[in-house]
Order: structure tokens, then C-alpha cells, then sequence
């Protein structure tokens, strides 16, 4: 380990915050305590650091007399820390040459009652910061370069306004679609809620704005194979599926779709309500509107040798190629957005309704097809006059594993019932329903429409669905609700109003980005308030049903709210990331490959027999130091010997009698709530010091034990709560942690409940003032650790923590 | 005409009490009816047994007077039904639980007549036995 910096030369400054804290702190014992401290070459005390003429005193300090290094004991580093890392930069040092001791909102406000014990602590404060600054390097900030490529995964909606979003603003796209046509299934839709605009009449003019744009890279009927790296550098490979006709030849005539023998495959967009020949057009409005054959059943395909061949011989553009392969393709991109889309739930899994064993029973997307077709005047069946829709079919449902309301199910029944009855003012429509959602802009009006119109909503979830096995219509039975009757009623048609889940296709990506799923298996969002597009995964954005259920305009404003982050990484050329990553002491490792599986980013490789950390892809949570049985993963503006040297100095003042618990907190939540709670003047005890980490994961069993045998009578190991971490895996992390510093206190006779771990949200302000009060009560019940227990606990530990 | 529901703090025990005879978070029901709708004995109910899982949210302790609970064959259609995962004829047990530790309903076996007695099914009378002693 380099200690090259003996020598540095560190200027101290204490602030008066005017008043603030020299009303409670004395700041000039602060200031002659901190002159006496090694590689101290100058202290200084002012009313306002961060005013104009205090900026303006550090930078001439740093210039003059050749600082390598400043502390400022103020407010928190949340407070005034960028300020004071940017007044280092303008100076000419690296911002990380920076340290802040919190001698407000950590000291001077929640101790203002005890001025005495604020001063001490202030001085331990400014101590820790200097030992801390000691260690410091001068780090710069990394930049990433981030080129203007994005792929956009699946061609829905969402995938389609994302591209369009893109390629406007000048970006490359390249928009993978798996079926031979984009559009997903909006295009299947009859019209859309709450306005009734015919659904492919407003998505038709979109697909071919996607194709005819010069900034997207169409690659229709498409797999991708794998996807390999990092924000900047995703390497992507796809498949394009053989078409087995020439798409620049074929002009679509239809004269091979006549000709082909086979007519009666069930055609997938049609819901397997019609049928196709084996070589087809995936719809009327399909981009590209072009011919494909379907490998599966063409007759030619299937037996080989010379067999049929009619759509070749009589094609008169000669666009058939039964030659046709398929095509793998390679390109990079920097960013993807991920638009993956839904399934319908599978209605057969519902076995009380009879879905796929009554012939009147459909689903509500088969039911949008048959509208669509009657409209045409082609109506697929006969649909009867009475027609039932039941509700939460496939959601809000534990019995078939899903809990979560589908949220698009109350308008698009409400919909479809209104559609029916105005082409048909005879039919009696009934929608049961347990609640109905009408959440949205103009939703409760539309449903206020269908009861015009004369649908009747009862409230009651339907328990049965029964056939007449001559008459083949369907019974349904249920409880009104709000009149406490049964009901039992006869219908010529029942819809099922399906939910969505998450589709196929999305569980395939998920796996190759390992990206993370919430409870109710779709992908989860890096944040639920604040980063509803982003994944944990950087450069990774969600569009659309992907991220949970939503309707076409929910869709598409996520779709432009995931282009609008992704531009925000491209837009630059690069994008500046915190120096706080972690690193590897190479002399140490031995490519064991224990740190692998602790990165929740997939971030370390072992090359050449050590561990290397991609430095795009770490978020410097260092959680993966404490599987390190050789102490070779280190993380930078948090070391081991710069934590090692905070506990130290933290412990170093301590009297007999006295106690000190140390309180580690991670820098997302804890750390801000101490301040809040230092913000409301909430008085506890001052002999509690906390020491901030990016992540309480970063403190190892190893640091947690060390400190013990230092003087440390408790620790308090502090996390946000897993909600509101962006480290999500950090909990497991610290809880594992934590049992095995508790496993070896009991083995070594320390009462195991002097450390803790607490998981925190911002506003336990009462919550933090008591763990801390109790720890310390706990403490000084308990006494000091006895001398010679404390070097047991350091004796052969990484043996004692890691075996053999 | 109409009544008034009146919900006092003995309402809420009521509640709580089912809740810890049946193990249920009877609060959770979220009165969709699937289980009136698929109770084969429905029809011989005088409340519903959706309308019995109301009840007890709001701590009627008129449910006690119901016949409901007594008909309920603990069949469990209704449990492998619900969506919320509940399990109403837990709940109708529990109805019927409390209802036997009151005591009250009790025959006297000794004033049913001989012939009676005959005819009566064994489990009828070990019933009428439980209601003496739970």
C-alpha cells in the first residue's frame, strides 16, 4: 500500500456558521487543538467559510502556502461539501484532497444543551476528518464516454415512441423486433379508451414514420442473441429470422397468398380466431407490408426436394428464396431501453370460467378482433345479445399467483361493452366487477358514457361460469354484493377480461441484462418515486408494460421519459462518475473469485489471475470487500486504512469511564437523517460519533471487530431502508455481515448485542435518537470491553471470519 | 326500516376475537362475493356468506343469530376460491366456536323421547354432548 503521504500539508478551518455553531461550540479550542495535530500546517477560524471572502481565504491558503489537502469543520459535506470540493478545483487541487468534519449538524444542533461535551465532540470530529484527509488522493472524477447509439428492445408502442423520440433528436436507434411486423399489440386493438380512436388508424401513421426515419435501423423479425458489457459499450447480437422472400422484391400483390395450398394456420395477430396461408402478410397495415413464409407449415420448407413451390413460380416480382438463412448480426450501442411488452394472462389457468373449453367464452383481446372485424362487415361469429364480461381475470387473484390490479381492465371492458351495445342498442351487456378503476383523464366520464348507453355494472366477482351443453351458451354465477342476492344468469357470449404479465420475451433480456424483478415479477425500477424508468443496470431504461401495467398513454409518456435519460447520458459525449470505486491491491489477490457473485453489477472479472473491477459498471457500494478473505479489494475516498485511521482517531480521546459508541451510516439515508435530526435540534448522546460510508455494506466484520479492540463499546451499523437503497443487495450484505461479528463476539464472551444493525428512512427522527440513547444506556450498563478480550478479538481473525 | 350501525370499541373486539379464533385478517376481504357465489348451500343461508365476512369487519355481532354458520358444510370451495386467500369457513367455525362457549342452545338428552333418540343420528347427539361441555 503507497504511504506516500507523509508529508502532506493540511489546512484546517473551522467555521463559526455565524453563530450557528461558535454559539454552542468554542471554536477557538477547536482551532488550537487542531494546530497540534501532525501534518496540520495551518488553522484558521471565520464566520463563513462558504461566503465569498471565505472561498476566497481557502484558495489563496491552497495557492500560498501549498496545501495538499483542506478540512473544513462546518456544516454537513451534504450542506456545503460540493461547493467546497469545486473551491479545491478552482484552486488546483483534486476535489478529493477534501474533507469535512460535521460539526453542525452532527454536533453543535443536537448537543446545543451540553455546549461542554459539543466542544469535545467537535474536536473529535475535526480529529477524524484530519486522519481521514491524511490518507487522501488526489483522485479525479472518471469520465465515461458515451457515444449515440441506443438499441431499443421490442416494437410496441413504447418501442416505437421511444425510437421515434430518438431518432428526432439525432440519435442512432436500432429497434429489434421479434415478430415480422412492429406495432405489438396496439395494432390488434379495436379503438382505445377513453376517446374511441380507432387504434390502428393512430398507430399506422407512426410505424411508418419509424421506417421511413433515417436514424432508425429497423430489424424486424429478429432475435437477440446476447448482450454483452457496460453503459458506452453494449456489444449486441441478434438474429435475423430467415423471410424466405426477398423484401426489396416482394410488393405484397397477394397472388402467392392465393396460390399456397395451405390455408388454415392459425393466424397468431388474429388471436387464432382466423386463418392464414403458410406464406402471409402479418396484417393489412404491417410495416413492412411484405410477404414471409412460415417455416413450420409451408409444404416446401417442411418436405423439401421440389415439393409445391406454387408461390415461386407464379410470383411475378421472383421475390421467393427458399434458400433464405438466417443472418446474425453484430453492432455496439451505449444505451438500451428496454420495451419488452406484456402477455395476456392465460386464461385456461382459470379453470372456473371454462376459457378454452366453452366455445362462447373469449378473452377480451379476442373479443377486440371480432369488433374489428364486424366493423368491416365481416363479423367472425354470431356474438348473441347477451353479453357478460368478467372482471379480473388473472389479477388481483392470489389463487393463480397474482396480486397486483392489471389497471387497464375496468376501461377497456367499459369500452368494448360500450362498442357492443352502440352497434347493436338491442344487446343487454353486463360487466362484473369486484371494483371498478377509473383512475385516469376522462376515465370515470367514459364509464359515466357506458351507463348511459345502457351497460350494467354489477358488483359481485363471478365464482363459476357454466355451459348448456346443447345450447352452448354460458351461465355465470355470482353474488350482487350491494344486494346481497345471487345471481344466476344465462349469456350468449362471456368475455374474460384478462391481466397482463409480464411477456416471455422480457424474461430473456432480463436474464442477459440481470436486470431485477419486483414482487409482482415485472422489471423493477432503480427508484419508485424518482427513477421510475431507470434499472439498476446503468445505461438500462424501461419503457412500457415492461415495468408494470399500464394503458397507451401511460406507455408512451414513459417511452419519452426513458429517451429523455437516456439523451441525458448520450447527449455529452461522456458522462462524470464519482472516483469512489472499488479497487484491487493486485499483490494480494489470488483470483479465488469469492468477490464475483458479491457484485450486484456483475462488475468484477478475474484477468490475468487477479480480480479487476470495471469501473463503469461498479456503483461503490463496496460490498464486495468483506468477501475478501485477503483484504485485496479496497475502495477508493473509503480505504481500509482511511476507515481504520477514522475509527482510531475516533477512540484515540477516550477516558477511563468514558463510553463511545461508533455509528456507521450509509450516505443515502442514515447520514441525512442524523442531520435532520440535527436540523430539529433532537438532543442524544454525545458519545455516539458517526462516520459516514457510501454504503454501511462498505464496513467488514473484520473494520466492526478492529474497532472493537480499539476502545469501541458499541456499534450502531446504520442502511436505508432496502427500499429506498440504491444498493438494494446492501441489507443481505450488512445482515451477513453483522452475524458473523456476532457469531465471534459470543465465541469470544463480548455480549453479542453491542453492535446492531438498523435499517433507517429519513424521517425516523425519534427512531435514530433512541437507538443511540439505548445503545448508549446498553453501554454503560455493561462496561468497558476488558482489555484482553479486545486483542483476542483482532487474533487471527480473516482466519476466524473466513475458515482455514 | 332501517338500522344504524353503531361501531364502538366492542365492535373492534369482535372483530379481533374472530380474527384470533380463525387466524384470518378478516379486514382483508375485500367483498368481492366469490365466495356467496360458490357456496353450494347458499340457498339455504339467511346472509350471505360474503355478507357473514362483512358482518364481522364491522363487528355485528347479530351474525351470531345467523343460521349461516351452522349450514356452512366446511366444504371449502369458497377458501379455494377466494382471490384474497382467506378461508371463510374458518371464520364461520369460528362464529360457531363462540357460540358453543356460550353454552346456550343446549338439549337436553334426557327429554328427548325414546323413539326420537332412535332415529337420531350418533353425531347429532355427540354434538348436543359438545354443546354442555365447550
Amino acid at each position: 500500500m503507497e504511504k506516500s503521504n507523509e508529508n502532506i500539508k493540511i489546512g484546517v478551518y473551522i467555521c463559526h456558521c455565524g453563530g450557528n455553531i461558535s454559539e454552542i461550540v468554542d471554536v477557538k479550542e477547536v482551532a488550537s487543538f487542531a494546530e497540534k495535530q501532525p501534518n496540520v500546517v495551518l488553522v484558521r477560524d471565520y464566520g463563513h467559510m462558504c461566503s465569498e471572502i471565505g472561498q476566497q481565504l481557502v484558495i489563496d491558503d491552497i495557492k500560498g502556502n501549498k496545501l495538499d489537502a483542506v478540512v473544513i469543520a462546518a456544516c454537513s459535506p451534504h450542506f456545503q461539501g460540493k461547493t467546497f470540493m469545486n473551491i479545491l478545483e478552482v484552486a488546483g487541487l483534486s476535489p478529493y484532497m477534501f474533507e469535512m468534519a460535521n460539526i453542525r449538524e452532527q454536533c453543535a444542533w443536537p448537543h446545543f444543551n451540553t455546549p461542554s461535551d459539543a466542544t469535545q465532540k467537535a474536536k473529535y470530529l475535526t480529529y477524524i476528518a484530519i486522519a481521514k484527509a491524511r490518507l487522501n488522493k488526489p483522485l479525479k472524477k472518471k469520465i465515461i464516454p458515451v457515444g449515440k447509439n441506443v438499441l431499443v428492445i421490442g416494437a410496441g408502442i413504447a418501442g416505437i415512441q421511444a425510437s421515434l423520440d430518438l431518432g428526432d433528436a439525432g440519435f442512432q436507434v436500432y429497434l429489434v423486433e421479434k415478430e415480422p411486423s412492429i406495432g405489438g399489440h396496439m395494432a390488434q386493438l379495436s379503438r382505445t379508451f377513453p376517446t374511441e380512436d380507432c387504434a390502428a388508424c393512430i398507430l399506422s401513421p407512426k410505424m411508418a414514420d419509424v421506417s421511413s426515419n433515417p436514424n432508425i435501423n429497423l430489424f424486424i423479425y429478429s432475435e437477440i442473441k446476447n448482450i454483452e458489457g457496460y453503459l458506452g459499450n453494449f456489444k449486441v447480437e441478434i438474429e435475423k429470422k430467415p423471410r424466405y422472400v426477398n423484401v426489396d422484391k416482394c410488393i405484397a400483390c397477394g397472388i402467392c397468398e392465393e396460390k399456397c395450398p395451405i390455408k388454415n394456420v392459425p393466424d397468431k395477430f388474429e388471436e387464432e380466431l382466423k386463418t392464414r396461408p403458410a406464406i402471409y402478410t402479418p396484417f393489412d397495415f404491417a410495416v413492412p407490408n411484405k410477404n414471409l413464409i412460415d417455416p413450420e407449415t409451408c409444404l416446401r420448407l417442411t418436405k423439401g426436394g421440389k415439393v409445391c413451390g406454387l408461390c415461386e413460380k407464379f410470383c411475378p416480382e421472383g421475390a421467393i428464396d427458399f434458400n433464405d438463412q438466417p443472418e446474425k448480426v453484430g453492432f455496439n450501442v451505449d444505451t438500451i431501453i428496454v420495451a419488452t411488452g406484456f402477455d395476456i394472462f392465460d386464461a385456461t389457468q382459470k379453470k372456473v370460467y371454462g376459457y378454452g373449453k366453452y366455445e362462447n367464452v373469449i378473452t377480451a383481446l379476442e373479443m377486440e378482433r371480432m369488433i374489428v372485424h364486424a366493423a368491416e362487415g365481416n363479423p367472425i361469429r354470431d356474438l348473441g345479445t347477451r353479453i357478460g364480461f368478467i372482471q379480473c381475470v388473472g389479477s388481483r387473484d392470489e389463487q393463480v399467483g397474482r396480486e397486483y390490479c392489471s389497471r387497464i381492465c375496468c376501461m377497456y371492458a367499459t369500452k368494448l361493452a360500450q362498442l357492443l351495445k352502440r352497434s347493436d342498442p338491442n344487446r343487454d351487456i353486463y360487466i362484473f366487477y369486484t371494483d371498478l378503476r377509473a383512475y385516469g383523464k376522462g376515465f370515470e366520464e367514459y364509464y359515466k358514457r357506458a351507463q348511459d348507453t345502457g351497460v350494467k355494472f354489477i358488483r359481485g366477482r363471478v365464482a363459476e361460469a357454466i355451459e348448456d351443453s346443447k345450447t352452448k351458451k354460458v351461465t355465470l354465477k355470482g353474488e350482487d354484493t350491494l344486494t346481497r342476492q345471487i345471481i344466476e344468469s344465462e349469456f350468449d357470449t362471456v368475455v374474460l377480461s384478462v391481466g397482463l404479465g409480464l411477456s416471455e420475451t422480457s424474461n430473456k433480456i432480463t436474464d442477459m441484462l440481470k436486470l431485477a424483478k419486483s414482487p409482482d415479477g415485472f422489471l423493477q425500477e432503480a427508484h419508485p418515486k424518482f427513477r421510475p424508468v431507470d434499472t439498476l443496470v446503468d445505461g438500462v431504461f424501461l419503457a412500457g408494460t415492461v415495468q408494470g401495467p399500464k394503458d397507451i398513454p401511460d406507455t408512451v409518456a414513459q417511452a419519452s421519459a426513458a429517451t429523455a435519460r437516456a439523451i441525458r447520458l448520450m447527449n455529452q459525449g461522456g458522462y462524470s462518475k464519482d472516483p469512489i470505486l472499488a479497487f484491487v491491491h493486485e499483490e494480494l489477490c489470488d483470483g479465488c473469485q469469492l468477490c464475483i457473485k458479491h457484485c450486484p453489477t456483475n462488475a468484477i472479472k478475474i484477468s490475468s489471475g487477479v480480480a479487476k473491477v470495471n469501473e463503469v459498471m461498479c456503483l461503490g457500494c463496496g460490498s464486495c470487500i468483506a468477501s475478501c478473505p485477503r483484504d485485496a479489494l479496497d475502495l477508493h475516498c473509503y480505504t481500509n486504512e482511511q476507515l481504520l485511521a477514522q475509527i482510531e482517531s475516533a477512540l484515540k480521546e477516550k477516558q477511563d469511564g468514558q463510553i463511545r459508541i461508533l455509528v456507521f451510516a450509509d450516505d443515502v439515508t442514515s447520514y441525512r437523517l442524523a442531520d435532520n435530526v440535527g436540523t430539529a435540534k433532537m438532543p442524544y448522546s454525545t458519545d455516539s460519533i458517526i462516520i459516514r460510508v457510501p454504503s454501511s455494506s462498505r464496513i467488514t466484520p473484520k473494520l466492526i471487530l478492529q474497532a472493537f479492540s480499539l476502545g469501541a463499546d458499541a456499534i450502531l451499523i446504520s442502511e436505508s431502508e432496502e427500499k429506498s437503497s440504491p444498493f438494494p443487495h446492501s441489507i443481505k450484505v450488512i445482515g451477513d455481515n453483522v452475524t458473523k461479528v456476532k457469531d465471534i463476539l459470543t465465541q469470544i464472551g463480548v455480549d453479542k448485542e453491542r453492535v446492531q444493525f438498523i435499517q433507517f428512512v429519513t424521517v425516523m427522527l425519534w427512531g435514530f435518537v433512541n437507538n443511540i440513547n439505548n445503545l448508549a444506556d446498553f453501554a454503560r450498563k455493561l462496561g468497558p470491553i476488558p482489555i484482553q478480550k479486545r486483542t483476542e478479538l483482532v487474533e487471527n481473525v480473516n482466519k476466524r471470519l473466513f475458515g482455514g | 326500516m332501517i338500522k344504524k350501525i353503531l361501531i364502538t370499541d366492542e365492535n373492534i373486539d369482535f372483530l379481533l376475537k374472530i380474527e384470533e379464533l380463525s387466524d384470518q385478517i378478516i379486514t382483508r376481504c375485500d367483498q368481492c362475493g366469490v365466495c356467496s357465489g360458490s357456496c353450494p348451500l347458499v340457498s339455504e343461508m339467511d346472509i350471505t356468506p360474503s355478507q357473514m365476512m362483512r358482518m364481522v369487519q364491522l363487528g355485528q355481532k347479530e351474525i351470531m343469530d345467523s343460521k349461516t354458520m351452522w349450514i356452512c358444510a366446511s366444504c371449502y370451495t369458497c377458501t379455494v376460491r377466494c382471490p384474497r386467500g382467506l378461508d371463510p369457513s374458518k371464520v364461520a367455525e369460528s362464529l360457531r366456536q363462540l357460540r358453543l362457549r356460550q353454552g346456550l342452545d343446549h338439549i337436553n338428552i334426557k327429554n328427548i323421547p325414546k323413539d326420537e333418540i332412535e332415529i337420531l343420528p350418533q353425531i347429532a347427539l355427540v354434538s348436543a354432548m359438545r354443546k354442555f361441555t365447550s
